[in-house]
């Protein structure tokens, strides 16, 4: 049985559709991630799976319980990390535990023996006694995974879990999230962060204005776009060099950007190279020249036509997004805010 | 673990009543900044006024000895106001969301609130009624004594009820906060705390009435100094009545309260 199963789930909120009827499911153990710009619905997405938000349309079960029917029995069985710190931090850290502990009904005896753990684990057992006012960012998000994590659900949903955090910290929070993961809990978590979704999670939903518009694991999603990007800032026009490379059999695809070319190709760095000297023959002079291996940063490019942070606010993408021909949009945008050209 | 079928789940309303407790020990200076207007009350009216006939009050009373139940049931007012105002707090640095997501009801969540701003709420009121001796009241009839504990405690039930009620209304703790600066005086002043409010315009009279303070204050002059406008029965009843109906429409209106 699969620990979730999202069925038409939709949410509006009145005419702004956040999630339009997505489905998919999580497999019991997984580390799953939803990626995508902020807007994209991916906090909607897991309010109506916490139950704190009522789905507008379809519906998904949590551990084979119904979210719109059996409330109860889903938030007994999840563990919730939200976007916004939600400690109280006039308490210590093992106050806020042992309130947690409470309200999910769990024994003296059983709070004894998970409270002291769930803290070792997350390594906060040396301050467990101060007042989390006195936490650092990194640490009071780790309280937050321990306390998610304190009652052993099913399921842990954890919302933007590193939002904040430096990048330190927030390799060390990975870290923690692989460890909740390897003790068998499924773990679904949003982020922004591409680097992220692919460094932790099984498999990747990439979400966009509400819709999932794929979903494989990191590796698989990188596969689809077919090899390394060698990007081709050129000089003056290109002229004849996007028919001359499209003629070359390592070469997978020609883009003309605004600035030059993009061209992808099998093995990117031993062709950096030959892409150059190719320019050369076709008498185009080469500016600059970049190297860009897939990352899941590029299959949203791909999938989307929008870059994930700069997409980050979807009201202002959308006009680019809609306006530009593909091969127009970096210079679309790069024009855009400073109104040059 | 188990998931409580019962409307009721007493290991979380135990949890909030906790928290409550700790916050509330752990922060002094809140606690006295909220004695330190009933004691004005007491001082500057209670000393000043004493001795002074006040048309309406008994011979042979005191004014100070009249102003005390009023001044206890203030604090008391003032103190459960904080209730709704922790409610709203939770919500403004997102902790609300921890409590919304978890397994409990939302009456137990209600009952839970209840019970910590009830407790700390009756502190305060009993330590004005302490400070008030060496400022010269006399308990009269102290055998009647614990029973101002009963009418204390249901004053507070009621108020808390009121200020959960209440804050169910509002998003944030601003607005919430002026409402209820602006709505402690007149209850105050429409409770027969300071004067009898048979002195009082008899419109005014019948707001009065519908007041539970009204009830919690004469009800602690019966026990404490004997000298009642009403029967005692018909104050504690009033004042039962007021707090299970508060904590019902508290709990039906925080029913509806999302987490966003």
């Amino acid at each position: 049985m699969a620990a979730i199963r999202v069925e038409g789930l939709g949410r509006a909120f009145g005419d702004t559709v956040a999630v339009d009827e997505v489905s998919f499911e999580v497999g019991r153990g997984e580390l799953f991630g939803l990626l995508g710009p902020n807007g994209a619905g991916k906090s909607t997405l897991v309010g109506m799976c916490c139950t704190l938000l009522r789905p507008t349309a379809g519906t998904a079960t949590v551990s084979g319980h119904d979210i719109r029917a059996e409330r109860a029995a889903v938030r007994g069985s999840i563990g919730v990390v939200f976007q916004e710190t939600a400690l109280d931090e006039e308490l210590t850290g093992v106050e806020n535990l042992v309130f947690h502990a409470r309200l999910y009904g769990l024994s003296r005896a059983r709070r004894r023996e998970r409270v002291p753990e769930v803290l070792d684990l997350v390594d906060l057992a040396d301050v467990a006694d101060d007042t989390v006012d006195t936490y650092s960012g990194g640490m009071k998000r780790r309280l937050e995974i321990a306390r998610g994590f304190l009652h052993e659900p099913a399921v842990l949903f954890l919302d933007e879990p590193t939002l904040g955090l430096d990048a330190g910290t927030r390799r060390d929070t990975w870290e923690y999230i692989r460890a909740l993961n390897d003790r068998g809990v499924t773990v679904v978590m949003t982020t922004h962060y591409m680097e992220e979704a692919d460094a932790l999670c099984d498999r990747v939903a990439i979400m966009d204005n509400g819709a999932v518009v794929a979903l494989d694991s990191p590796t698989q999603l990188k596969a689809g776009l077919g090899g390394d990007v060698v990007t081709v800032e050129t000089a003056d026009r290109v002229t004849g060099l996007p028919d001359r490379l499209r003629g070359v059999d390592w070469v997978r695809g020609v883009e003309v950007t605004g600035g030059g070319l993009g061209v992808t190709v099998d093995d990117g760095a031993r062709r950096v190279a030959d892409v150059v000297r190719l320019a050369d023959e076709a008498g185009v002079t080469v500016s600059a020249v970049d190297r860009r291996a897939p990352s899941l940063e590029t299959v949203f490019l791909d999938l989307t036509g929008r870059e994930v942070r700069a997409g980050g606010d979807s009201g202002l993408a959308e006009p680019a997004a809609v306006g530009g021909r593909g091969d127009e949009l970096g210079a679309a945008r790069a024009s855009g805010p400073d109104g040059g050209e | 673990m188990t998931v409580s079928r019962l409307p009721v789940d007493l290991q979380g309303v135990y949890a909030l009543w906790v928290r409550d407790i700790t916050r509330f020990v752990r922060a002094p200076s809140q606690v006295v900044g909220a004695l330190l207007t009933p004691l004005l009350f007491l001082v500057f009216l209670g000393t000043g006024f004493s001795g002074a006939a006040i048309p309406g009050i008994p011979e042979g009373v005191d004014y100070l000895q009249y102003i005390v139940p009023g001044v206890v049931g203030f604090t008391l007012l003032f103190g459960a106001s904080f209730a709704g105002l922790a409610i709203l707090a939770d919500r403004d640095v997102g902790f609300l969301k921890e409590i919304l997501v978890a397994p409990v009801s939302r009456t137990s969540i209600v009952l839970g609130r209840v019970a910590g701003g009830s407790t700390t709420a009756l502190v305060q009121s009993l330590l004005i009624l302490l400070l008030s001796i060496p400022l010269g009241f006399r308990v009269r009839r102290p055998l009647l004594a614990p029973l101002a504990l009963v009418v204390l405690l249901l004053l507070a039930v009621t108020f808390v009820g009121f200020g959960i009620a209440l804050a169910s209304q509002f998003r944030d703790s601003q607005g919430f906060g002026i409402l209820v600066q602006f709505a402690i005086l007149p209850l105050f002043f429409l409770s027969g705390a300071l004067y009898p409010l048979d002195q009082l315009p008899t419109v005014v009279q019948y707001l009065g009435l519908l007041n539970p303070l009204t009830y919690g204050v004469d009800a602690l002059r019966g026990v404490l100094v004997g000298n009642a406008a009403y029967p005692l029965v018909v104050d504690f009843g009033a004042l039962a009545l007021g707090a299970v109906v508060m904590v019902v429409v508290g709990a039906a209106l925080f029913e509806r309260v999302e987490a966003g």
